[in-house]
């Protein structure tokens, strides 16, 4: 060694080894594909849900039927059932024909979440929950996000 | 540990036993990064992380056209919660906000000094608790405006599930020695007789034009 004092060692930058890479981004997958759910539907209306200290996780993902009540690009208040603006007279068949497509366990635990936006008037609100009223989807959930505080 | 053995041999004797090494190629798992970020940004694009959560009712079912009667309930009983069509809400008359809702239910339904302008009480046995005072006559009487913001009206719905919330679990930790969230079903279903929710919704009031679709 003490010879080559003047020579300069060869400058070789190591190559990184990445055959954990795939590994670790395959973790990440799993992760998200855990606490995510898909979208169901693409909401066409724009809504912002109220805060509540109360609320609670719902509970079966099967039996949770989604109302959205919202804005629409027009501007005014818009009934929204799976993929389509609705109004509130095709709310008993929608029910209807979700209750038809849920096992009969999933049917006595049927729950129709209201996904409303806090502008709108309580008339719609109203009207909405009377047409659940007669097509008998009596447990309702008003969605909102959790505030502490 | 042939293997180990064989080489030796083939040490000794280089010419006669040369045989051909044999390696399994490595497969090349550079590209596998690429397809899984793949997946991950997929995934990432069509699922959403919003959980479900909201303020769960229950509906009363609709009642029977022919068998409809005006049920009477005493003045005493009854809780007044109005929400206007400017977003005020009042409580037997008087301007509150929903913290101040949530005490007002909770001192009416309680009525720990069994003061004769509020609630009535009835006896009763109740598994688990004994023999308890059970508020099981009055009524949160709900009444809003077409016009009412929905926000106002879940903050009223928030205060009041706050409300039996909170004497359910007062109860709890006092009989049961731990909070509401830790009973048991059978210990809800007692909690739940004790302090029943009460609520009856009107026919919202049409203040000027309505907030029809």
């Amino acid at each position: 060694m003490r010879k080559r004092i003047f020579r300069r060692s060869e400058a070789d930058i190591p190559e990184l080894n990445t055959s954990s890479l795939p590994d670790l981004i395959f973790t990440v997958l799993f992760f998200f594909m855990l606490v995510t759910h898909m979208r169901q539907v693409d909401p066409k209306v724009s809504y912002e849900v109220p805060q509540g200290t109360e609320v609670r996780k719902l509970g079966h993902k099967s039996s949770v039927v989604h109302i959205y009540i919202g804005k629409s690009a027009g501007g005014d208040f818009a009934i929204q059932l799976n993929n389509r603006i609705a109004t509130v007279d095709e709310i008993k068949a929608f029910i209807e024909s979700e209750r038809r497509m849920m096992s009969a366990e999933d049917q006595s635990l049927l729950t129709v979440s209201i996904k409303a936006d806090r502008e709108v008037p309580m008339g719609i609100i109203s009207d909405v929950k009377h047409s659940l009223q007669q097509s008998m989807a009596l447990r309702i959930n008003y969605a909102a996000i959790e505030s502490k505080e | 540990m042939c293997l180990v053995v064989l080489e030796r041999f083939n040490q000794n004797n280089p010419i006669v036993f040369q045989r051909r090494k044999r390696t399994v190629p490595g497969l090349n798992a550079t590209a596998m990064a690429d397809i899984s970020f793949m997946l991950l940004i997929f995934f990432l694009v069509t699922s959403s992380m919003d959980a479900d959560k909201g303020l769960s009712r229950q509906l009363p079912p609709l009642p029977n056209e022919q068998l409809e009667q005006e049920q009477t309930v005493k003045q005493r009983n009854v809780l007044q919660i109005d929400i206007d069509a400017a977003d005020r809400l009042t409580c037997n008359g008087d301007t509150m906000s929903a913290k101040q809702l949530t005490q007002r239910i909770v001192e009416f339904v309680e009525n720990v000094e069994n003061n004769p302008s509020m609630p009535e009480k009835s006896r009763r046995e109740v598994n688990l608790l004994g023999l308890m005072e059970v508020s099981d006559r009055h009524v949160l009487a709900i009444q809003v405006d077409r016009n009412t913001s929905f926000d106002a009206y879940f903050q009223m719905q928030n205060a009041v599930v706050a409300a039996y919330n909170q004497m359910r679990n007062h109860l709890a930790v006092r009989r049961f020695g731990h909070s509401l969230d830790l009973c048991s079903k059978e210990e809800l279903e007692a909690l739940v007789i004790v302090y029943p929710q009460r609520i009856s919704e009107q026919q919202p009031t049409d203040g000027e034009k309505g907030g029809k679709l």
